[in-house]
């Protein structure tokens, strides 16, 4: 088993908290676990990504090489594409549809649904839109990586321990607020597919 | 055995804390600064009183570290590649004094340029001052190297190199821990003339560290961080050194390897090794991580029959990273087939953040030197230089740390009046305030403005060591009153800075203009932390 996942986004835009919950939940699981971040200059509103390798083997690169993604996780439409070359051909590119917009020259947004959708394997997920129906519009990044859940190779324990130790600190009331919103992604992703 | 998740640098720390570390010493630079910022977080190192706050610059950091090995304990001293530029001149010479406790130097290099001006190489630092040179090739080596690099440092009383870079330093992998050594007791040098390096007595020292050139390679053939993998393919041997082993073994991950291979993490150079795997393979292939450092040495300037490929023949490309694709590609693997980027993507560089006082005190400069044109503004590094882009087009230079106070310094002498300097507070304290003493001397017709956000922004907002006093210092270093002005940058003050500024370059003279201003994000975090504190209450 093996899962290379690709985390897209803005730099601000906490896309590290989605890998953290991954990571612990790999741990969790007694997986196998690279995860590449980007710090530094490109923090400052910029593209940034972050890479994560799960497998029950020891894994080499902590880079995933081209064509070797199963899944690509943007909490922004434009950013998730930027990846496509890393994408295998039968991957899945979950993505928030809502646009971070700090560019001048920020696409249409119908031309960018027609280049997501252009690959076959492709959730379009309102995660700002969900995250605000529970009440809970801090969590949009948890409720886009929900949508991922059905991808992933856990099982909801797992989730449960990476969010506690995620937002333990936080209160009861953050984990579960963050768990929510997991299960709202998780739901729509399931919803879309059938 | 504990087992940890850990960034490269974080594996960095936590072994130096593990083999008996008393001082971590650094400035912050991206890939470099998690390393200090995890030592900081250690509970145990709170306990221990283990040394942790940041230097005023690399060069401080480093002097202090060799400080404290002088006094018989374990010192770390961490920066990034260019960083070593600065600490030069006394990592050089610790070399030549030798150390007492442990001493090792992380340099954190950054190919491609993620983060940095340039992919400088900092093995070469490590042949130059002839000491011994680790290259980890993941996290847990990095984390295990630690130990042996205080070892070897002890054993041969010479500072130790730690070379590690970008995706190595941001990575992050389970990491196995060993038990905590004890810290080294206070204990004077045994030579009390080891650390006066007049001419005399360093040039008997120059001659230990050569005649100690034999045992560093004999460590380095014996070390268990290199490795020789049998093969029987014998037209192509592979030497693959630190991270780019890694990516080799990637490149491969499906097929297997009927190569002889060298695996190289210490230098100097194994050259019996060398020459054993030259010796069986009609080729050979050099993976490296960096510049062509041991390919080149390989190849010499004397043309040979022997083949050796690498970044030097254009197997490899010549800069840049490597990734296991460029690696696989080398080998002749096709990429998988995949899919592009589609033409609706476009860029997205970074920025200054919304509400940045930076972009204020640009805005208003800009506006001051309408009369006077473009190409004005010496510049700096830092959070700043991301100025120089639409829509701000503010500066004109970014070369080095504090080079903006003496390249304005420069040109003004030339004849370029008014020339601006634009140092943020940190860089100011790091490397500007020598220049302006310079500028201070000769009454050079500059205008500094130092852009102060009250932190070192743009590594994640570490402790600035001028906060609160940049003032005083020029005015300590003796800039006239009259001419030095503290402003707020924000909207509401744009006509009086403007005004400030505009009378500013017009006096042929030295002033400086303060631009203070918290920055942001540090803003908004401590604002977090207060809100979460009263919660608590």
């Amino acid at each position: 088993m093996q899962r290379n996942i690709i985390l897209a986004g803005v730099g601000g835009q906490g896309i590290l908290s989605i890998a953290a919950v991954i990571g612990f939940a790999a741990i969790h699981r007694n997986l196998y676990l690279k995860q590449a971040e980007v710090h530094g200059m490109s923090q400052r509103g910029g593209a940034v990504q972050s890479t994560l390798r799960l497998s029950d083997k020891e894994i080499l690169s902590d880079l995933i090489p081209k064509g070797k993604a199963d899944l690509i996780i943007s909490v922004e439409p434009m950013e998730g594409l930027r990846y496509l070359p890393w994408l295998k051909k039968e991957g899945w590119l979950i993505t928030n549809s809502k646009p971070y917009v700090n560019i001048p020259d920020y696409p249409e947004m119908d031309a960018l649904n027609e280049a997501i959708r252009s690959v076959p394997n492709h959730i379009i997920i309102d995660a700002s839109g969900l995250a605000s129906k529970i009440k809970s519009t801090r969590s949009s990044n948890m409720v886009v990586l929900g949508a991922a859940i059905p991808f992933l190779p856990f099982d909801w324990d797992d989730y449960v321990y990476g969010i506690n130790q995620m937002f333990g600190k936080k209160g009861v009331d953050v984990v579960e607020k963050n768990l929510e919103a997991l299960k709202t992604g998780e739901e729509f992703s399931e919803n879309t597919r059938k | 055995m504990e087992k940890k998740l850990l960034l490269g640098d974080e594996a960095i720390a936590q072994g130096a804390l593990d083999a008996g570390l008393s001082g971590c010493y650094a400035y912050p630079g991206t890939p470099s600064t998690e390393i200090m910022e995890y030592v900081q977080k250690n509970p145990l190192a709170k306990e221990k009183n283990i040394h942790r706050t940041w230097s005023t610059n690399e060069k401080t950091a480093m002097e202090a570290a060799l400080g404290m090995s002088y006094a018989g304990k374990r010192a770390m001293v961490c920066m990034k590649h260019v960083g070593l530029n600065v600490a030069a001149d006394a990592f050089i010479n610790s070399a030549i004094t030798g150390v007492n406790g442990g001493l090792v130097v992380v340099a954190a290099d950054d190919p491609s340029m993620h983060s940095s001006q340039n992919e400088q190489d900092s093995r070469f630092y490590g042949k130059f001052a002839m000491v011994p040179v680790f290259e980890p090739s993941n996290q847990q080596e990095a984390y295990d190297m630690m130990h042996q690099a205080f070892n070897l440092s002890e054993k041969y009383l010479v500072p130790v190199l730690i070379r590690i870079t970008t995706r190595l330093s941001h990575s992050r992998s389970g990491i196995e821990t060993r038990e905590q050594r004890e810290e080294n007791k206070l204990k004077m040098p045994g030579d009390p003339r080891q650390f006066i390096l007049l001419p005399s007595i360093a040039r008997n020292k120059y001659k230990g560290l050569i005649s100690n050139q034999e045992h560093f390679e004999s460590e380095a053939e014996d070390s268990d961080f290199n490795h020789y993998f049998k093969g029987t393919n014998k037209k192509l041997g592979i030497i693959a050194c630190g991270i780019a082993y890694n990516y080799f073994r990637e490149a491969f991950a499906d097929i297997h390897i009927e190569h002889p291979v060298l695996k190289i993490s210490q230098y100097p150079l194994p050259v019996d090794r060398i020459r054993s795997i030259a010796d069986e393979c009609e080729e050979i292939i050099v993976l490296e991580e960096g510049y062509p450092f041991v390919e080149e040495m390989l190849t010499g300037i004397l043309k040979t029959q022997y083949k050796i490929h690498g970044r030097l023949d254009g197997t490899l490309p010549r800069d840049g990273e490597l990734n296991a694709d460029l690696v696989g590609k080398a080998f002749g693997f096709p990429i998988p087939e995949t899919w592009n980027v589609p033409s609706v993507v476009t860029g997205r560089p970074p920025a200054l953040c919304p509400g940045c006082g930076h972009t204020d005190i640009f805005i208003a400069l800009n506006e001051a030197l309408d009369e006077y044109g473009k190409g004005r503004v010496f510049s700096d590094i830092g959070c700043y230089t991301l100025g120089a882009l639409d829509p701000l087009n503010a500066i004109d230079s970014c070369v080095d740390m504090g080079a903006s106070v003496t390249m304005a310094m420069g040109a003004a002498d030339a004849g370029l009046v008014p020339a601006v300097a634009f140092i943020g507070d940190s860089t100011f304290t790091h490397s500007g305030m020598t220049g302006l003493l310079d500028a201070v001397v000769r009454n050079s017709p500059v205008t500094l403005i130092i852009s102060d956000n009250s932190t070192t922004a743009m590594t994640g907002g570490q402790h600035s060591a001028g906060t609160g006093h940049i003032d005083k210092i020029c005015l300590g270093l003796g800039v006239d009153p009259d001419h030095l002005h503290v402003v707020i940058p924000l909207k509401k003050h744009h006509e009086e800075n403007v005004r400030i500024l505009k009378t500013e370059l017009e006096f042929k003279g030295l002033s400086v203009i303060i631009a203070r201003r918290e920055c942001v994000q540090t803003y908004a975090r401590r604002k977090r932390l207060e809100a979460s504190a009263k919660v608590k209450k």
